[in-house]
């Protein structure tokens, strides 16, 4: 006779961190949508914007920018060095889009009526602007990702249809997330009374779109290294040398135009104000701005595993710091009050990365995220040429060439 | 368009104007020292001197503009109205008013934006507002933009002592519907003094405006660039197959 045993997923550390961080969000999800926002977060009618609009809607969508920069690099720049990291980065854009809609359901008081600028327009509203970009480049990665879930089955009609769109899809999408990486910069743009100096600038969609780029690029170095510790997979380090050399330049621009843009506007002496704003201001710009760009820009760094990681992390940080010193920071002085989030409001930030972590790893175990198989990567490249650029009849005479 | 004139050297404190606006309103007792989702006006002192907080009713209202469903409208009859329906409490227009004015109903599970609305509705029926019927004291007045600005100019003519030579809401942010005379710097009164006399929404249209430009403008570029890199390709896999080509050719000849 046997004894039938049950099978537990096995206890580790990172699961348990990651089923307290479950319980705690649910747990708070329902407190905040049963008793209201109140009830659930430090927000108040002096400071109505927290972290939910500063780390998970600003944030989420910076981080997600490197989708768009890596396919129009593979698509519109023909880089085709850079396509095994297509698909995971496509992945972390998509999942980061659908999490920030999750988030602003939580934040937004009547969630129910989030579908209202569809119908309700005010073409003067910068939030209505990033709403449409949202929900129009949210479909188009919802598309560059679907041939992956339809290669899982099978299915080859639809995808071949959606590779033949698949660069007016990818320029779409190019247009969308710059017009709304830059808007969440707009939104801003409103409160010149508000917003502390250091920060404030007429230029300030510009600086969102720039640190956008350097970011979500950083992202994908960032995540490799993840993927390679979690899922074994192996590192392309020429690939991220390469990635690595353009965050350099983009942060060398971004540097430029912060300095050309403080000085112009006169708020040089902002920086004589001892302070929280000066210090997180500070903060913010060497560790994600000048320590990474000396960092990268040095060959050593640039091909050594832990040097790549560490300099993308900092980039990734000051980024945050920024977006949450332009929505926070920045805010807290004019609105007369301190704020912090409370535990709950952490919590459901929380619960959303986790959920994110956790479709990543389900998405990476059940489909082809990583390293296509060769033979599909060949009839795929086949394809792209044939259905593209040629017209049938050439297409079948060199259908029969194995690999171009 | 219907505007309010409130002159602080008037205001006695009463709080006539707080209690009808209640009542007008239905809206809870308390919180009667700031604004919030219960009050729709209040009355500070100043050393000595009274002074209402209201919605300003802006001419070119930011809460309006931000507003990505149209929520909040300014109508052109002169109040700046809330449609509770469409907004979907996103919060905005609070952190957009230059003036801090609109409040959110925090405790409510379903909450609602909150700010005066010129009794719209007693408007509507050609009543003026309940706090201007209350004051007995002829400190909020009701009336015609232009003859309320036209009473202010006269007022401070007619006693210059007794007045400084301005009337907020005449320039501030564009030009509002609510508009105030004052014996002493507006700064002392609380009033934001450092604000454009340009519309704030400016701010934002001005790149919002650009967005069709830039939307055709990236669109040929990107596109441009697809078809020139991608281009390459299609040379070299032309070229391949004419390579190919002789190969099968004098694969043929030797035979
Ligand atoms: S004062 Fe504020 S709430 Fe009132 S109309 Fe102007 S922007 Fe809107
Ligand atoms: S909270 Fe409501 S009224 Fe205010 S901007 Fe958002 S949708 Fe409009
Ligand atoms: S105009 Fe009407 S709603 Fe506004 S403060 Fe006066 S009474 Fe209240």
């Amino acid at each position: 006779m046997t004894m039938k045993t049950i099978q537990f997923p096995k206890l580790t550390f990172w699961r348990g961190v990651i089923a307290v961080i479950m319980l705690l969000g649910i747990y708070s999800t329902g407190y905040r949508f049963i008793k209201g926002l109140g009830a659930s977060t430090a927000l108040s009618d002096q400071f109505p914007w927290g972290l939910w609009i500063g780390f998970d809607v600003l944030c989420g969508v910076g981080l997600a920018a490197g989708g768009f920069t890596i396919t129009a690099a593979v698509y519109i720049f023909n880089m085709k060095k850079y396509k095994p990291i297509i698909r995971p980065t496509v992945l972390t854009a998509f999942l980061g889009y659908i999490l920030v809609s999750t988030a602003l359901l939580y934040d937004l008081g009547k969630p129910y009526n989030i579908w209202h600028p569809l119908v309700m327009w005010n073409p003067h509203s910068v939030m209505f602007e990033v709403a449409w970009c949202v929900m129009l480049y949210s479909t188009v990665l919802a598309l560059e990702f679907l041939p992956i879930v339809f290669e899982k089955f099978n299915m080859e009609r639809p995808s071949r249809i959606l590779r033949k769109i698949s660069i007016p899809l990818v320029i779409t999408g190019f247009l969308l997330s710059t017009l709304h990486q830059s808007s969440l910069g707009t939104l801003f743009l409103i409160v010149p009374e508000k917003l502390n100096g250091l920060w404030y600038s007429p230029i300030l969609p510009l600086f969102f779109f720039v640190s956008a780029i350097a970011a979500g690029l950083s992202m994908v170095i960032f995540e490799s290294f993840l993927s390679n510790r979690f899922f074994r997979k192996e590192l392309e380090i020429d690939l991220l040398e390469g990635i690595s050399r353009v965050i350099v330049v983009v942060l060398g621009c971004y540097f430029v135009l912060k300095i050309l843009d403080i000085t112009h506007r006169g708020v040089l002496p902002l920086l004589l104000v001892p302070g929280m704003e000066r210090s997180l201001f500070l903060a913010e710009i060497f560790i994600g701005v000048i320590i990474p760009f000396i960092l990268f820009a040095m060959p050593k760094v640039r091909i050594n595993k832990k040097g790549l990681f560490i300099s993308a992390f900092m980039v990734v940080i000051g980024f945050v710091m920024n977006r949450m010193n332009v929505s926070i920071t920045g805010m807290a002085a004019s609105s007369g009050v301190d704020y912090f989030p409370t535990w709950m409001e952490i919590s459901i930030t929380a619960f959303i990365v986790a959920i994110g972590f956790v479709v990543f790893a389900l998405a990476v175990k059940y489909l082809t995220i990583f390293q296509p198989a060769k033979s599909e990567e060949s009839t795929e490249k086949f394809e792209e040429y044939t259905t593209e650029f040629l017209q049938d009849e050439t297409a079948g005479t060199i259908a029969s060439y194995p690999k171009v | 368009m219907k505007s309010l004139l409130i002159d602080t050297t008037k205001c006695v404190g009463c709080l006539e104007c707080v209690g009808a606006c209640k009542r007008a309103n239905n809206l809870p007792e308390g919180d009667t020292e700031e604004l919030s989702w219960k009050t729709y006006t209040v009355v500070k002192e100043f050393k000595g001197i009274y002074v209402r907080k209201l919605c300003m009713h802006c001419s070119n209202p930011s809460c309006a503009s931000v507003c990505p469903v149209g929520a909040l409208h300014k109508t052109s009859a002169g109040p700046v109205v809330y449609d509770e329906d469409k907004c979907i409490g996103c919060r905005y227009c609070m952190v957009a008013c230059p003036f801090s004015v609109p409040k959110y109903e925090w405790s409510n599970p379903l909450p609602r934006i909150r700010k005066c609305i010129f009794c719209a509705e007693r408007l509507a029926k050609g009543l003026q507002t309940a706090c201007a019927e209350a004051c007995q004291y002829g400190a909020t007045t009701f009336g015609d933009r232009e003859a309320l600005l036209e009473e202010g100019r006269s007022r401070i003519e007619a006693e210059p002592d007794k007045y400084i030579n301005q009337i907020y809401g005449e320039n501030e942010v564009g030009g509002t519907s609510t508009m105030f005379l004052a014996g002493v710097s507006f700064s002392e009164l609380g009033f934001r003094t450092d604000l454009a006399k340009d519309p704030m929404p400016m701010l934002t249209w001005k790149v919002l405006s650009m967005i069709p430009d830039i939307v055709i403008m990236g669109g040929v570029i990107m596109g441009g660039i697809a078809w020139l890199t991608n281009r390459k390709n299609e040379v070299s896999l032309h070229e391949l197959m004419e390579k190919d080509k002789e190969k099968s050719l004098n694969k043929k000849d030797s035979k």
